[in-house]
């Protein structure tokens, strides 16, 4: 069998697509209040640029980019910005971290749109700022700004554009129903990109478990140029880049490289949609198709929702919950991290909220490690996933580097079949925690060290300064002693 | 008499030039070690160590007499590369966690400067008569403020996780 697996490793856990996989998108009515995070993309947090009291249109900047690595944030919706304050973050730690909080007028006026211009004639340095302005990041997940992807490929020689329709979380059917039922303008979003990077060809990558997308988006596709549906077979991890890439085009993308250094580039079927919006009808990204599913949910659906939309509302709109959730994640179930709050709002990068009931979750007591070696045929980095998880829990994080740590995607497979329940991924993830927070910490006494050498530079020179003066002042007295002699008390 | 001048004056200069030839061609370096690991070290003169600056510290650890842990500004970094360094195992997730930083009490600050002019790493900002404020990213956390402060309003306060800085903690045990 696994002669035939298009990459190594990987698992086939239960789908439960079928919750939501048949039902059509929803349309969320607006919410009563919005939190509108400004951060909701890898990078720095985006500057608000609304005060509290100001009246907002729909898709009007409220939020610059900040300093490097950053993406602009809209507002959703028309309505009163009610304060910029801290509110429970989509993020393990529960932190908070501040928003934009909109009182909608329910008017949904949307900002003027510009004359559109075709988009296929603009420069492409154009469309990358287009994009970059529409706040356009990874709707998969990572939530790495795409402009900044896509202007990084431009002048790598990239031949492929590969649109990740794989879904390969269990539960999700976002991008299911998107390519089903709006598989025009994902094929646009596709040779949009195409343009901007000046790639040859398009593959559309879609897991064989989606019968209804590829149907919808080969119907579509039909009279493209140079546009391919690729169907591949149904195996998680598909939907990471490395994997995908190998599946789709047989190449491997060497360790600690990028996708472009096998002249690829890869993005989301959402972000591909969210692309084609902007630039083709100027809209920003507002909005995004959520699955809001899980035993716990009365109705299981996908919801196309503003962004900022509080997730206890988003469940309200499925039916509630049939009784306290054992446990609320944002993201699938595989990758998505536990929230513990239901007051979390939906982000750019979210693509699912799932409340799971007891017996679909397993949480038994970690048993140690019988190196039964199965998380090391279950890696689809080809890593050994018990040789890391054994150096992170004795702190040697050195070693577990040594084994691969940093090209571990973090795809939970390991974990999966670990027949002891060894919380592997989550000692990858300490590990590198605490990998990050040392390299911050050396940066950080680099700098004061700097700070220590230039303060004694003008402690030294403003000694021999004073020194210095005080010669000047003794040769002068030495040639005028009177002068001296009249004034002794400016000595002392 | 001139005859003994003479043969001291011979005898000195013989002498003087044997030893000088000798002082540079025997010439012993310093450990190079110590020049490597006083290098490392964050170079603030702080004296956290118990050593009176970074060099005696670094030639202390290079001897034996000081363990690689013993520099708070460096933290675990600090620690995990002088290890390194010196083939020495530590066990770093036994070493204590986190960084404190020196913080004002802008309600019994009087503006007074003495905190800022001991600060090794210019870390203080404030002038005569106005709130002074410490910033985080240069304190290297060595107290000399805490005990240049007449006022006492100079605490160590922990770090606070941001969503920049957080990560997962460890598993507990299985």
């Amino acid at each position: 069998m696994a002669f035939f697996s298009p990459f190594r490793g990987g698992v086939h856990p239960d789908s439960f697509k079928e919750l939501s996989a048949t039902l059509p998108i929803m349309r969320l009515p607006i919410p009563p209040q919005l939190f509108v995070p400004l951060r909701q993309h890898a990078g720095s947090d985006a500057v608000a640029i609304v005060e509290p009291g100001s009246h907002v249109l729909k898709g009007q900047l409220i939020a610059r980019a900040g300093n490097g690595l950053s993406a602009p944030v809209h507002a959703p919706t028309s309505g009163i910005v009610a304060a910029i304050t801290p509110v429970t973050a989509a993020h393990p730690s529960g932190m908070k971290s501040n928003a934009i909080i909109i009182k909608p007028d329910r008017k949904d006026t949307p900002v003027k749109v510009p004359t559109l211009l075709d988009p296929f004639k603009l420069p492409r340095d154009e469309l990358a700022q287009k994009i970059a302005d529409a706040g356009i990041v990874g709707m998969g997940g990572a939530s790495f700004p795409a402009a900044v992807k896509l202007s990084s490929a431009i002048d790598r020689h990239v031949e492929t554009i590969v649109i990740n329709g794989s879904e390969c979380e269990p539960y999700l059917t976002a991008d299911d129903r998107l390519m089903t039922e709006r598989a025009e303008k994902i094929i646009l979003g596709a040779r949009l990109i195409r343009h901007v990077v000046g790639a040859q060809k398009i593959a559309i990558a879609i897991e064989d478990n989606k019968p209804n997308a590829i149907s919808a988006m080969q119907k579509a596709a039909v009279g493209e140029q140079q546009l391919e549906i690729v169907v591949v077979p149904t195996r998680y991890p598909m939907g990471s880049a490395k994997q995908m890439i190998k599946a789709v085009t047989g190449h491997e993308v060497p360790a600690g490289g990028r996708s472009s250094d096998v002249g690829v580039l890869m993005h989301n079927v959402a972000t591909a949609y969210a692309i084609a919006e902007a630039l083709a009808e100027s809209k920003p990204l507002t909005s995004r198709i959520v699955t809001v599913s899980g035993g716990a949910i009365v109705r299981p659906q996908n919801v196309e929702a503003l962004i900022g939309t509080p997730a206890r509302y988003l469940i309200e709109f499925c039916g509630g919950t049939v009784n306290t959730p054992t446990r609320l994640l944002l993201g699938g179930p595989m990758m998505g991290h536990v929230v513990q709050s239901l007051d979390v709002p939906l982000i750019k990068g979210v693509a699912g909220i799932l409340a799971l009931t007891d017996h679909e979750i397993t949480n038994p007591q970690a048993s140690p490690c019988i190196r039964c070696g199965r998380c090391v045929s279950a890696c689809p980095m080809g890593l050994v996933p018990l040789e890391m998880a054994n150096r992170s829990k004795h702190g040697d994080f050195d070693g577990a580097n040594d084994y691969g740590l940093s090209d571990c995607i973090l795809c939970g497979s390991c974990a999966y079949v670990c027949p002891s329940h060894i919380p592997l991924v989550h000692y990858f993830q300490y590990a590198k925690g605490h990998l990050n927070s040392q390299t911050a910490q050396s940066k950080r006494m680099q700098y004061t060290r700097q700070l220590a050498e230039t303060r004694q530079e003008r402690i030294d020179k403003a000694a021999a300064a004073k020194a210095a003066a005080k010669a000047a002042k003794a040769n002068r007295r030495k040639r005028s002693p009177a002068k001296t002699e009249k004034s002794p008390q400016g000595e002392s | 008499m001139i005859g003994a001048i003479l043969l001291l004056t011979l005898m000195g200069l013989i002498l003087g030039t044997a030893l000088g030839y000798a002082a540079k061609a025997f010439h012993v370096e310093g450990n190079p070690l110590v020049e490597e690991v006083s290098q490392m070290m964050p170079g603030t003169q702080c004296g956290q160590c118990g050593f009176a600056g970074c060099t005696p510290a670094a030639e202390a650890i290079v001897n034996g007499d000081a363990e690689v842990t013993c520099c708070p500004p460096g933290g675990t970094s600090l620690a995990a590369s002088l290890a390194k360094k010196l083939g020495i195992d530590i066990k770093l997730d036994s070493l204590q966690e986190g960084v404190v930083f020196a913080h004002i009490n802008s309600a019994l600050c009087t503006g007074c400067t003495r905190c800022y002019k001991v600060c090794p790493t210019d870390a203080i900002v404030g002038a005569n008569k106005q709130i002074h404020m410490v910033i985080n990213a240069a304190c290297t956390s060595c107290r000399r403020c805490v005990e240049a402060c007449p006022e006492n309003c100079i605490d160590m306060l922990p770090e606070q996780a941001t969503l920049d800085t957080w990560y997962w903690p460890k598993p507990k045990a299985a």
